[in-house]
């Protein structure tokens, strides 16, 4: 990639995902693919396409490698003498809120910061959580001029710089959407001096905060023969079949359960190996925590597997993530891409988990 | 006095740049030597005397013309609130414990700055199953504040951070509209402001500032000072808490405790302090001749430097003059520029009115 993986990871972290405002961080991942690429186009709903061919003989079969760029934002609800009323949490755990600096996308934007309302003193017999429906934004300006450059219904995204933690690690809110973009940007990279046969599509989604995020609709067009969601897991929630979460610098995980085809699985398995990686098997009995569960029933059905890269606090405003885990996950992607047969489709059977 | 040293309504690039350098210097109680510093580097060329006593607090006179002048003490303090590493967890985590009146959960989801060379860290907050139904509970009481230095074990995080090293939130000055948005602002604008005085003394008052430490603590350095100064009264300046926000109901606010943009709080009485009412009254009668904003704060709880120094020796006639701020003991602290200023502006100006005159009267005849 022209950009260093830990500038341009900050360089999205700090950009906000503002569907109301021409998606900014979707403009600079298209920068970033453009020249890996050979098409890229906006979907209906937002989502960004990249399709990097295959040398193999048309028709080519195609994978399709799917992740998100939701980062935590909320909505104004109510202006109240010159405070902002929250609508939403952002999908952040509320705990953290308070203190946090916000940038509101108003008219202009004004930096602000998430406050307590003011029955919430020093007092240590009321201290913690406040409740939500008391969380304001306090943007330092009089009433007047809120009111002039402030609606109802603007967005509100955080602003926190991010922290560098040590030589391969890194602190910031939205890195569990960023650290997947810029992993699929290894790839595509890796890509550039692989050969492979298959066609790779590069899909980041919006609409992934809502329950049903938009993953599936680029899915109905692109009508891909194997997917792979890529995702973050928290490295404390026990996730492995010794009962432990995730280790960070130790990912990605390859995802195993009901959604996931056990050929693509250890397909996975293998791209790793071939890097001289072993991946941690992340157990995923119900939730994957990736879109997987909604593409595997689009169309007649698309043969999936999920990749997770760990992460500390996830849900926080100061999620950790290892750098060399997104770098690892580029490149078991590419291998997988890469190692891709022509036959590998038709081939491909819900029994070979047994075969082997 | 005269009009031409009055201080400036709107701040200096060199003002503000000083505001800035005290609020990201990191100094919790007991541990102020990085505010301590500036204060000395700002103050040596214009004082008579200058030391730093037993517990660190600094302190300085400068002379007044008379040999009898009336000893004016002002007290500011250079600690902040914060914690302290207590010591490395298996995972390569640090524990710490609070120092001075912070609620810990404010530091959950905030990237940190330990010790005085501010190696970063983060306070995460690991996932607790149900968090959001028991959210109005206390999470300080139900987890371990830990921070993330980058660590992989217990060793190399104990080869990065020292025990006992100091921990603050990690907020860089910054200036929204008309305020301010900072940590440590308290008592940070107090010191800036005491600078300024020192800077330019009154001619006819000894001048007693005291750079005072471990304040978070129980008002600590402020009792020694005072007892070593003799004042024969003292005003602490500080930052008062500042609740004008809206309430969730719509109702009135009617505890605001003090206004933002409202002028120096003028404190009538906290918790720890009856002010006394002859000081309350210059200062009063100071703002309102010379067309400066001010507020009463209203009584209630917290105290200042001045609980500890108006029981000094014999007593000690104290009051303190301080400047709202929202948010205070929290990661971003808000005042106003406006606040700020007019603060130094009717201290400037009342520290010139002061004379062993005011002290005959009893205060408790008006």
């Amino acid at each position: 990639m022209h950009t260093e993986m830990r500038p341009f990871l900050k360089e999205l972290v700090t950009l906000p995902d503002l569907p109301s405002h021409g998606q900014p961080v979707r403009d600079r991942i298209r920068r970033e693919w453009e020249p890996l690429v050979n098409e890229i186009r906006i979907s209906r709903l937002g989502n960004l396409h990249g399709v990097k061919y295959g040398s193999g003989p048309s028709p080519r079969c195609q994978v399709l490698v799917v992740t998100h760029l939701d980062a935590p934002r909320m909505l104004v609800s109510e202006i109240a003498e010159g405070f902002l009323r929250l609508q939403g949490t952002g999908g952040l755990d509320p705990r953290v809120l308070v203190g946090l600096p916000v940038v509101v996308h108003g008219h202009r934007d004004l930096l602000g910061t998430i406050v307590a309302g003011p029955d919430l003193g020093l007092s240590p017999a009321r201290k913690g959580t406040p409740p939500r429906a008391n969380l304001l934004v306090d943007v330092g300006l009089p009433s007047a001029q809120v009111t002039r450059y402030v609606r109802s219904g603007d967005m509100i995204s955080l602003a926190l710089a991010p922290v560098d933690l040590g030589e391969d690690r890194l602190a910031c809110q939205s890195l569990s959407s960023r650290a997947c973009i810029v992993a699929l940007t290894v790839c595509l990279v890796e890509l550039q001096e692989r050969h492979h046969l298959w066609d790779i599509a590069a899909v980041v989604t919006t609409h992934e905060g809502e329950r049903y995020g938009a993953a599936p609709t680029s899915a109905y067009v692109l009508q891909p023969d194997v997917a792979i969601a890529l995702g973050a897991a928290d490295d404390q929630v026990p996730a492995t079949s010794e009962g432990q979460g995730l280790t960070l610098g130790n990912g990605p995980a390859n995802g195993w359960g009901p959604s996931i085809h056990p050929g693509i699985h250890r397909e996975i398995q293998r791209a790793a190996e071939r890097e001289g990686l072993q991946l941690e098997d992340e157990i995923m009995p119900l939730d994957s925590r990736t879109v997987v569960e909604r593409l595997q029933t689009v169309g007649d059905g698309i043969p999936t597997g999920a990749m997770n890269i760990p992460l500390r606090y996830l849900g926080t405003s100061v999620e950790v993530v290892a750098l060399s885990d997104i770098r690892r996950t580029g490149r078991v992607l590419a291998s997988l891409v890469s190692g891709l047969k022509p036959d590998f489709r038709e081939a491909l059977s819900w029994d070979c988990a047994d075969d082997s | 006095m005269t009009a031409e040293h009055m201080p400036s309504a709107t701040p200096s690039a060199e003002q503000m740049r000083l505001i800035k350098r005290l609020t990201e210097a990191v100094a919790i109680s007991g541990n102020e030597g990085a505010v301590r510093a500036i204060v000395r580097e700002q103050v040596e060329p214009y004082v008579d005397e200058l030391r730093v006593d037993t517990l660190g607090n600094l302190l300085i006179r400068c002379k007044g013309r008379s040999s009898n002048g009336v000893r004016v003490m002002l007290a500011a303090h250079m600690d902040e609130v914060g914690l302290m590493v207590t010591g490395a967890a298996d995972d390569g985590t640090l524990r710490c414990k609070p120092v001075g009146w912070v609620d810990a959960a404010q530091f959950l989801g905030k990237p940190v700055w330990i010790g005085r060379h501010r190696l970063p860290g983060v306070v995460g907050a690991p996932p607790t199953p149900g968090s959001a139904a028991g959210a109005s509970a206390n999470p300080a009481e139900t987890m371990q504040i830990r921070i993330d230095i980058g660590a992989m074990s217990k060793e190399e995080a104990a080869g990065k951070v020292r025990l006992g090293e100091q921990v603050v939130f990690a907020t860089e000055l910054t200036r929204l509209g008309p305020m301010m948005r900072a940590k440590a602002l308290d008592d940070r604008l107090g010191i800036a402001i005491l600078i300024e005085i020192v800077q330019c003394p009154p001619a006819e008052i000894d001048l007693l500032a005291a750079f005072t430490v471990q304040e978070e603590i129980g008002l600590r350095g402020a009792e020694v000072a005072a007892h070593r100064m003799e004042p024969d009264l003292a005003i602490a300046i500080d930052c008062a808490p500042a609740r004008d926000l809206p309430t969730r109901d719509g109702e009135e606010n009617t505890r605001y405790s003090t206004r933002l943009g409202g002028g120096p709080a003028v404190y009538v009485a906290d918790r720890l302090t009856i002010c006394d009412p002859r000081i309350v009254r210059l200062l009063t009668e100071t703002a309102e001749q010379q067309g400066i904003p001010y507020q009463l704060r209203q009584p209630g709880e917290g105290g200042t430097d001045a609980g500890a120094i108006h029981l000094s020796r014999a007593g000690v006639p104290s009051v303190s003059v301080s400047v709202p701020t929202r948010y205070t003991h929290s990661p971003a602290s808000y005042a106003s520029i406006a606040d700020w200023r007019a603060t130094v502006r009717l201290l400037h100006a009342a520290v010139r009115r002061l004379g062993s005159s005011l002290l005959e009267d009893s205060p408790w005849q008006h």
